[in-house]
């Protein structure tokens, strides 16, 4: 397959007042065209922080890449100076962001601000980015575009923002467009047209998208591949199929058992996950998800566990997957029995 | 019946003799030992609703009763002393709604403080208590909120709601700002107080998923009315009003397998402004369904069978 985006080994920490954060710690993962692939993990599990790294958004320092690589298109675009960084960002990846609203310059009018990223990428003059930036917003479905754009920031609603960001992000026609949680400050029937809006746009333009979310269920309607993150690493990664119908990392497992499946028995109660994630001031040397997993063993605190290869796409890093293990499904029998 | 509201109307005048129509004419009941789930989109009212129910709103007009009493309109000092003893509210942020300047000791214990008759040492016993009945432990009663995390904030907010040994209690959003895996740790707590205290709940969210788990009956509501109430299953699975077959359609499922067969077209527009509104439904214009008389009569709620009632004219 044509890749487009290839990340390898990828580490990032902060230097802080109470120490270094280690918040990604070795993550790797690739993108094929025309693509979605989601990487989804709970807050402070480095999500937003990997892709901000790919995109030179990382404030350095305190921000600093220790390790990996990440080329688009072949060429390597990690710690590229603003210059060169300014090349491919919003040319060859777009990007939209969780809060539109203080995302987007207040003091510029929406038009303005996607007409600026054609004049800057692509040498358009005021009157022609002007006018391209309304065809942008009148394929992101905003109503009386022309009127619109002459409008500033606080005359749109959320999902109207939202939409702004994509034209603006679309601009350039990037080959990437990294979504970091679009939908999370948006109704769910607003937030179910701004879906619909990206899939239309992903069929058209052929584009591949990065989808960060925590949600489960916005990963089920868009993702093709997804890829889970635990205190700063991708503890499984596979086919949406593979993750939500053979899930193979007990944390997989147990955000599947906290959600509620809308099934007629109310009384199933909730798994929640006891516990909360590690503290990445002092990662651990094993697991990330040790402390909380049910199915802990002695080498798990010890020994970080090798990512295992379960089908050709479907990969998960625990120790569950080692020859030596005991297995999983009767791991699951066990607890069933128990339970009965 | 514990909770019934007639009517309730809270309505805010914004300047420029604007008024803005947060609750309108709300007309609910809530029974002993329920949990209602109240959902709607940001802007529905659903949250000042809650708030004009326990008294934080002066109601603008409209009647409130609870356990058979008529609440005042306006409530006193006095009214606040006597019904927060019954009535308590856990808040959707647990970042602000907690004094970062007070212990959690302060905060916990502040309501029966209120409430006297209570030693300090007495005090400190029910903090203890009520700290280790929510998950966290009685060590924790010195330190300051900004030393736990989101999920141990919102339980600290349930203990303080807790402590007063409340019947009813108004749960806004109390999860929202949670990660999944400890949204289920908060609601199995709720849960499990409201089977062990007797509770009953008015849960205010628009996580329509957790709703339907979490709730006995659904209310749903859309600019400041409601469209549709009943048990959850059934409004759920098989909603009635335009309005909530759009919302549930609108809802995605952790399934790629359900999501890939959704036939689905997102509903179009937004919802509009609460600021001034005329007589119609509130939700004509987004209507697929409207009919001409959408747009001049409001509808009223109406029975359909059994405990499901909908506001639409479809059904008259």
């Amino acid at each position: 397959m044509d890749t487009i985006l290839a990340v390898k080994d990828l580490a990032v920490e902060f230097a802080t007042y109470g120490g270094t954060v280690k918040a990604v710690r070795g993550v790797s993962f690739d993108v094929t065209r025309g693509e979605t692939l989601a990487i989804v993990g709970e807050s402070g599990c480095g999500k937003s922080v990997t892709v901000q790294s790919l995109m030179g958004l990382i404030p350095m320092p305190p921000g600093r890449i220790t390790n990996g690589t990440a080329t688009l298109n072949g060429k390597s675009i990690l710690n590229l100076p603003a210059a060169e960084a300014n090349k491919f960002r919003g040319v060859e990846i777009g990007m939209i962001f969780q809060d539109p609203m203080s995302s987007l310059n207040p003091t510029m009018t929406i038009g303005d601000q996607i007409a600026e990223t054609l004049k800057v990428h692509r040498g358009k003059t005021d009157q022609e980015a002007f006018k391209i930036a309304v065809e942008l917003l009148e394929r992101t479905h905003i109503p009386e575009a022309s009127k619109r754009a002459k409008q500033y920031p606080f005359e749109f609603s959320g999902g109207m923002l939202q939409r702004a960001m994509i034209a603006q992000s679309l601009a350039c026609n990037p080959a990437i467009l990294i979504a970091d949680e679009p939908t999370t400050a948006l109704d769910v029937t607003i937030q179910a047209q701004i879906l619909e809006l990206m899939l239309e746009l992903q069929r058209t333009e052929n584009m591949s998208i990065i989808l960060i979310t925590h949600d489960l269920a916005v990963v089920a309607r868009m993702a093709d591949r997804v890829a889970v993150m635990y205190a700063g690493q991708i503890i499984e990664s596979g086919t949406v199929d593979d993750i939500f119908y053979r899930s193979s990392h007990p944390y997989t497992l147990g955000l599947k058992q906290a959600m509620p499946s809308n099934t007629h028995d109310r009384d199933k109660s909730l798994s929640p996950i006891l516990g909360s994630p590690p503290d990445l001031f002092k990662p651990p040397v094993g697991c990330g998800y040790c402390a909380r997993c049910p199915y802990a063993m002695a080498v798990c605190a010890e020994h970080l566990p090798p990512t295992t290869k379960i089908s050709e796409s479907h990969e998960a890093r625990c120790w569950l997957h080692h020859a030596k293990a005991p297995n999983i499904e009767e791991l699951h029998q066990l607890e069933d029995q128990d339970a009965g | 019946m514990l909770v019934r509201t007639e009517k309730l109307k809270k309505h805010f005048t914004i300047g420029r003799g604007q008024t803005l129509h947060a609750v309108d004419g709300i007309s609910l009941t809530i029974d002993e030992n329920e949990i209602l789930g109240l959902v709607g989109e940001s802007g529905s009212g659903k949250s000042t609703f809650g708030k004009a129910l326990i008294g934080l709103h002066p109601k603008t007009s409209g009647e409130a009763y609870y356990d058979g009493e008529r609440l005042p309109k306006r409530f006193s000092t006095k009214d606040h002393l006597h019904y927060s003893k019954q009535m308590q509210m856990i808040f959707q942020d647990p970042y602000s709604s907690l004094n970062p300047r007070m212990t959690v000791l302060d905060i916990v214990g502040e309501g029966p403080g209120i409430q006297g008759q209570q030693s300090n040492s007495e005090i400190r016993d029910k903090v203890a208590f009520w700290l280790e009945r929510v998950g966290l432990s009685a060590d924790h009663m010195s330190r300051y909120p900004h030393e736990f995390s989101g999920g141990q904030r919102q339980r600290i907010g349930i203990a303080r709601a807790m402590i007063i040994e409340p019947r009813f209690v108004v749960c806004d959003e109390p999860i929202s700002a949670l990660d999944v895996s400890v949204q289920a740790q908060v609601i199995n707590l709720l849960d499990e107080l409201k089977q062990s205290m007797g509770l009953t709940l008015l849960f205010i969210a628009h996580d329509l998923s957790m709703v339907r788990y979490v709730s006995d009956r659904m209310a749903v509501m859309y600019l400041g009315s409601l469209a549709e109430v009943g048990p959850s299953n059934d409004v759920f699975f098989d909603p009635q009003h335009p309005y909530t077959q759009f919302l549930v359609e609108s809802n995605p499922e952790p399934d790629p397998n359900l999501e890939r067969r959704r036939a689905f077209k997102p509903i179009i527009g937004e919802i509009t402004s609460p600021v001034n509104v005329q007589a119609g439904c509130r939700f004509a214009d987004r209507c697929p369904k409207v009919i001409d008389r959408c747009r001049v009569e409001t509808p009223e709620l109406i029975t359909l069978s059994g405990a499901r009632q909908v506001a639409c004219h479809l059904f008259e």
